[in-house]
């Protein structure tokens, strides 16, 4: 425990040579001590006396203070009481919490203190560490700083509504950020609030940790969410993912957060029933916070910069983790990192476009319908495009596993059903002017680019259905290629 | 000892913390202005000289009017006068 320096400025608790007993009426072990309290007072050059809850605990005692704002205890770092300091000079030379009577003894230089109470008893938490209160107490009277302007609401102003009237939000309700919430949730990472990230786009914006937890309360994280969040947005300032045209294309996509490894299982994210949909905390509100950073850091607003046709109703958030087990590799794994390595990927994706087979009983047969409904990303007469985000449900990727098919078979697979004739996909073919150029008339063409699909798994474990996710049409170099970020602290 | 009334701004912090009005037109060409009475006593009087300048002007104006003053407007009627104007003078007080 660290030995603070007593603040010689407070009025109340300013005593340069004597001894502080802060304490609470609700802790038995405070009850026990309440006797001793006129052999301390009397014992000592001064004597103050901090309650934490009641007033009249110590009555009488001269150097007596009701501690209701816990700024003595605070100061004081309490952590336990009661706690006993001695003071010397101005500054604390020993200290001793709960009872234990030799300690009690030495401290307060009082010989035969208490003799008549048991040796040892435990204390109880001071009120200062009650849940809640320690942000309050490190705002009001700490070192709690931020950097981030503070927005002063009217009296009667609905914090709810400050946020919607300043442009805050996404359209859905925001949890208002106030100072005690942000410290919360910088609690939940180590790295320090003033740390840049980068530029969020489009406006290249500098983004602290500090803004990201402000975002990440609104969009309703726990602190534990965090380091996936802050992997989140670090993820989407890769150059290669090319969150600037991401945002601003007229097309539909948005970034989609994929999470893997026990990082995303720790806090409990959604891999299985419904883990594309609503109902988990973590899923919703790490990708809405990644939205609202690019909304409110980066100036990335519908309308404005965002110039989406439609866009897609994963702009609100699209975030889920890939069901894992050792029959398949992980995403994270196929993209280079460890095993055991916590990660996000994120994909510029579109919508979810169901794949409903209840009949293929064998791998080749559901591969052939996987490619099939992946031939339609964009439209079946594009190629080399979108890239593709197929996600397979239990039940379908149990067909593959059963037949010894690893994840990269299939993909393989997929690679090679997926070369099409480009006589049926060239411009004006099958009475539909949208098409392949000419020029490419008489050859076989690959529908995505190398490195073009993901496969990741996800869903309950009853239907026979899998989902494909398209890309954005201006996948790779030309505007996004999905990116992998460590998740770190 | 919480302030609810302090947020964190979670933007980059580029306009002003204090929302600002809407610019001010230029001229009032071709652009309808809505006169608001808010039934306070005689507030029609100066609303309706306003109105007559306005109209000595060639300014097209329409003309509203709350139900009581005690009262923010009916949300229906500022949906319609957001929908029928261009800009709308309001007489706040006696």
């Amino acid at each position: 425990m660290s030995t603070p320096a007593i603040q010689t400025s407070d009025p109340v608790g300013a005593i340069t040579d004597g001894l502080i007993l802060v304490a609470k009426r609700e802790c038995p072990t405070c009850v026990l001590v309440e006797p001793l309290l006129p052999r301390l007072a009397a014992g000592a050059a001064a004597f103050r006396l901090f309650s934490q809850d009641d007033p009249d605990y110590g009555a009488g005692i001269a150097g007596s203070v009701h501690d209701e704002h816990l700024e003595h205890s605070y100061r004081l770092d309490v952590e336990i009481v009661p706690t006993l300091i001695r003071v010397e000079g101005g500054k604390e030379v020993a200290r001793t919490y709960g009872w234990d009577r030799a300690e009690w003894q030495r401290v307060s230089g009082i010989d035969r203190l208490g003799i008549d109470l048991p040796a040892l008893r435990p204390g109880c938490g001071s009120m200062t560490l009650e849940p809640g209160i320690a942000e309050r107490l490190a705002i009001r009277f700490g070192k709690a700083r931020f950097h981030s302007r503070q927005v002063a609401l009217g009296d009667a102003e609905d914090p709810l509504e400050a946020c919607f009237d300043r442009g805050w939000t996404d359209g859905l309700p925001v949890v208002p950020p106030t100072p005690e919430r942000v410290l919360r949730m910088l609690a939940g990472t180590t790295r320090s609030p003033d740390e840049i990230l980068g530029s969020i786009p489009p406006d290249l914006a500098p983004c602290t940790v500090e803004k990201v937890a402000i975002n990440a309360v609104m969009a309703g994280c726990k602190p534990e969410y965090m380091p996936i969040v802050l992997a989140a947005v670090e993820a989407a300032l890769i150059d290669e993912f090319g969150m600037h045209g991401i945002l601003c294309t007229t097309m539909f996509c948005g970034p989609v957060v994929i999470a893997n490894g026990p990082v995303s299982r720790a806090i409990g994210m959604n891999s299985g029933t419904n883990a594309l949909g609503q109902g988990n905390r973590a899923n919703a509100s790490i990708g809405r916070a990644l939205q609202l950073v690019i909304r409110n850091v980066g100036g990335g607003r519908p309308g404005e910069i965002d110039r989406s046709a439609l866009g897609t109703p994963g702009k609100y958030t699209f975030c889920f983790a890939e069901a894992e087990d050792s029959a398949w590799a992980p995403l994270s794994v196929e993209r280079g990192f460890a095993p055991g390595t916590s990660t996000v990927t994120l994909f510029a994706g579109e919508g979810v476009q169901g794949i409903v087979d209840q009949k293929s009983r064998t791998p080749e047969s559901l591969a052939r319908t996987f490619a099939a409904c992946m031939r339609v990303v964009d439209h079946p007469k594009l190629a080399m495009a979108g890239d593709a985000l197929l996600i397979v449900s239990p039940e379908h990727a149990r067909v593959f596993i059963d037949a010894g098919w690893s994840k990269a078979r299939l993909l393989q697979e997929l690679i090679e059903l997926l070369k099409l004739p480009a006589d049926d996909m060239v411009m004006g073919a099958g009475g539909i002017t949208e098409g392949l150029p000419p020029s490419m008339a008489g050859t076989t063409v690959s529908k995505f680019r190398p490195g073009g699909i993901l496969i990741v798994r996800a869903g309950g474990t009853a239907g026979l259905f899998s989902a494909v996710v398209a890309g954005w049409a201006a996948s790779g170099a030309v505007g996004s290629t999905p990116v992998t970020q460590e998740i770190t602290a | 000892m919480n302030d609810p009334g302090i947020l964190l701004d979670p933007t980059a912090e580029r306009s002003p913390a204090a929302r600002t009005l809407l610019a001010r037109p230029a001229a009032l060409d071709g652009l309808t202005v809505g006169i608001l009475d808010i039934s306070k006593a005689r507030g029609n009087v100066f609303l309706d000289r306003v109105d007559e300048l306005l109209q000595a002007r060639g300014v097209a104006v329409k003309r509203y009017r709350k139900p009581t003053f005690t009262r923010p407007a009916p949300t229906s009627l500022t949906q319609t006068i957001a929908a029928e104007c261009d800009l709308v003078v309001e007489g706040l007080a006696d």
